[in-house]
């Protein structure tokens, strides 16, 4: 891990808010109050580095990539790629800014359209941005395929032919067909069987290698990220509670809800499940509608004390580029 | 400990248009009473509706139960008429469901879902099944139970309905309980609070458990034995320990190798299993892991192994065995 300096960080993101209203009325909607998905982001994404984003469903992870990539507009803060705002652009702009920075969906099954060929599928983005088209097009879409590990000679078949595994290679191939710099993968691997999994994350590591690629890799599966990433950022109800390097997070948590996310991962050992220590946490994740006051994390806090119901802890360095927002740490 | 369940040569299929789809080829497997049993495997492994076949709910047509015997008490459930199989359904056998969103009832009160097997089965009246009811959702650790019991499940969370469904499963004191990937919708926080309640509980109850997951993970801290299952074979079976310890199978060896652990050193690649895993229509005539085996000799595409015993108490379905042995400890 280099020291972070201004020049090698590829996305800047600052105060990102992104909340959902919820409207009542069948003509006249009013709106009486927001899911508050996102509420205050403030982290960058270094040039190659991936960056893991990790936490339970509904925390936010999803809406950040999103909101990161503009495919939700956010409803306050800035999100710096290339030294752009993304946020105060528009119209053909932004769209020429969609080239550079991609994304990868969750479930193969439902992000490829099931009535275009592989070939029309991963050759779209190629047309749209007018990157070439008819012969090379055709002769870029087989190269892609290539590189993802399919057999070329698939340009003309359609999804529902493909497993998964194969499906989710498709779409890997469509985000890497206009040579993008930041790909938000967005549980990529999670739809999967175990034994197909590990194919798609190795095709993920060796084509950030070979294309230099910067990952934002949203996943809840801790293993997983700790594997793939080197730094990673814990989300709880809409904030990031801890961001550090990989080995930092493992081995020195210092957010209690890192924590008991921790040991709460099942280890496929019986001699180390039976002498771990478990950290249950009490009760379920509160709904971002009305989050609580002070530490959002509060109500399911071993340690809580009384100033964490009052305060919402502060998101700072302490040392080592340990990024945490306890009130106890 | 007495023998509870015993399954012999259990095969189910489906006949589709497309073709008869061999979901379980032949599973054997016994469970005594008491024990905790995982079914560990990929999806379309067979693992779901061999348990489905036991409990006699896979539908039929297209499904059919080919072959086998299920002993349970002294009686074939394979065999028994439809009025016998429902005297066990939920009432010595549970079963607890993946996905707790779509296995309640959305019209009907946690109330009216809990009592109905016990107003069926034990014959009690309304209010006590009422007041049992609300000891069980206690007992699940379900807060302000007598305030919750008339709330529909959409007014519940994921990991709240989950425990409506072991409450209900746990309502009758089953002997055995079928749990069907229970945790895999759930995060990683409520999954660690769902198996620590099926943990406590069966310390209390004694019941037997069938655990079926494809987590490796969860079922470590889990189980007493463990089968492994393949395109509709069970190709190893050992203790939990043995298992983990001494895999023998070039599939699970497969399998271990390809998750990343967090409490190991990191590791610069994965191995993963290449490939996929065989049609069901058109079963290969060999080992069904042929294609995908590292180990794979002529023998393997001609002949499918049966299982036989590798070390104490530890069977093993494939020919080279020994070698993955030897490979392994290098």
């Amino acid at each position: 891990m280099a020291d972070p300096k201004p020049e090698q960080s590829l996305v800047q993101v600052k105060g990102l808010k992104k909340y959902f209203p919820i409207t009542q009325g069948i003509i006249l909607q009013r709106k009486v109050a927001d899911v508050k998905a996102v509420d205050g982001l403030d982290f960058e994404i270094r040039r190659g580095e991936t960056l893991g984003l990790v936490g339970e469903s509904g925390c936010g992870k999803s809406t950040t990539g999103r909101a990161i990539l503009q495919l939700y507009r956010p409803t306050a803060g800035d999100v710096f790629f290339k030294g752009k705002d993304l946020c105060k652009l528009q119209g053909e702009e932004l769209r020429k800014m969609r080239r550079h920075m991609q994304m990868i969906f969750q479930d193969p099954y439902a992000s490829l359209n099931p009535r275009m060929t592989v070939g029309d599928i991963i050759g779209e983005p190629l047309e749209v941005h007018n990157i070439s088209k008819g012969k090379e097009k055709k002769e870029r879409v087989q190269e892609l395929l290539q590189i993802v590990g399919l057999n070329p000679y698939f340009v003309n078949r359609y999804p529902h032919e493909f497993s998964g595994g194969q499906r989710q290679r498709i779409g890997v191939a469509r985000s890497l067909a206009v040579n993008p710099d930041f790909i938000v993968c967005d549980e990529p691997i999670s739809a999967l069987d175990v034994s197909i999994q590990a194919q798609i994350i190795n095709l993920l590591e060796e084509l950030q290698q070979k294309f230099h690629l910067t990952y934002l890799f949203i996943a809840h599966d801790l293993s997983v990220v700790r594997h793939i990433s080197d730094r990673i950022a814990v989300m709880y109800l809409g904030k990031i509670v801890e961001l550090t390097d990989r080995n930092a997070l493992y081995k020195t948590p210092l957010h209690p809800y890192t924590k008991a996310l921790l040991s709460a991962v099942p280890i496929p050992d019986p001699v180390v499940e039976e002498k771990r220590e478990r950290i249950i946490l009490v009760g379920d994740v509160p709904s971002p509608v009305r989050p609580p006051s002070g530490c959002h994390f509060h109500t399911r806090c071993p340690i809580v004390m009384d100033i964490c119901k009052k305060d919402d802890p502060a998101f700072r360095d302490v040392g080592a580029d340990h990024w945490v927002a306890c009130h106890a740490v | 400990m007495g023998t509870l369940l015993e399954v012999k040569d259990l095969r189910t299929e489906f006949h589709t248009q497309d073709g008869v789809v061999h979901a379980v080829n032949g599973v054997s497997f016994h469970l005594d009473e008491g024990e905790t049993l995982g079914l560990v495997g990929e999806s379309g492994c067979g693992k779901s509706v061999s348990m489905l076949s036991v409990m006699r709910l896979i539908p039929m047509p297209p499904g059919k139960i080919a072959s086998g015997q299920v002993m349970f008490q002294g009686r074939d459930l394979v065999k028994v008429d439809d009025e016998e199989i429902r005297s066990v359904r939920g009432n010595k056998i549970a079963m607890v469901f993946q996905d707790p969103m779509t296995s309640l009832n959305p019209v009907l009160t946690i109330n009216t879902q809990i009592s109905e097997a016990l107003e069926l089965h034990l014959g009690m009246t309304k209010e006590q099944a009422r007041k049992r009811a609300i000891e069980l959702l206690k007992m699940v650790g379900i807060p302000e139970a007598e305030g919750r019991i008339d709330d529909y499940p959409h007014q519940f969370s994921g990991g709240m309905r989950q425990r409506v469904m072991i409450a209900m499963a746990l309502s009758c004191s089953p002997q055995l309980l079928i749990a069907d990937e229970p945790t895999t919708a759930l995060d990683v926080t409520i999954q660690a609070q769902i198996i620590d309640i099926v943990k406590r509980l069966k310390r209390e109850l004694g019941m037997a458990i069938i655990w079926i997951t494809h987590d490796l993970g969860v079922i470590a801290g889990l189980a007493d034995r463990i089968n492994v299952m393949y395109a509709g074979f069970v190709i190893e079976s050992a203790s939990n320990k043995e298992l983990f310890g001494n895999p023998l199978h070039p599939y699970t060896l497969g399998l271990l190798g390809s998750i990343p652990r967090l409490d190991a050193a990191l590791k610069s690649k994965l191995t993963p299993i290449e490939g996929l895993p065989p049609d069901l229509i058109e079963m290969p005539k060999g080992c069904p892991f042929y294609d995908r085996c590292r180990y794979r000799t002529e023998k393997c595409a001609n002949e499918n192994p049966a299982l036989e015993l590798g070390a104490v108490r530890h069977w093993v379905a494939c020919w080279h065995w020994q070698d993955v042995r030897k490979l392994r400890k290098q």
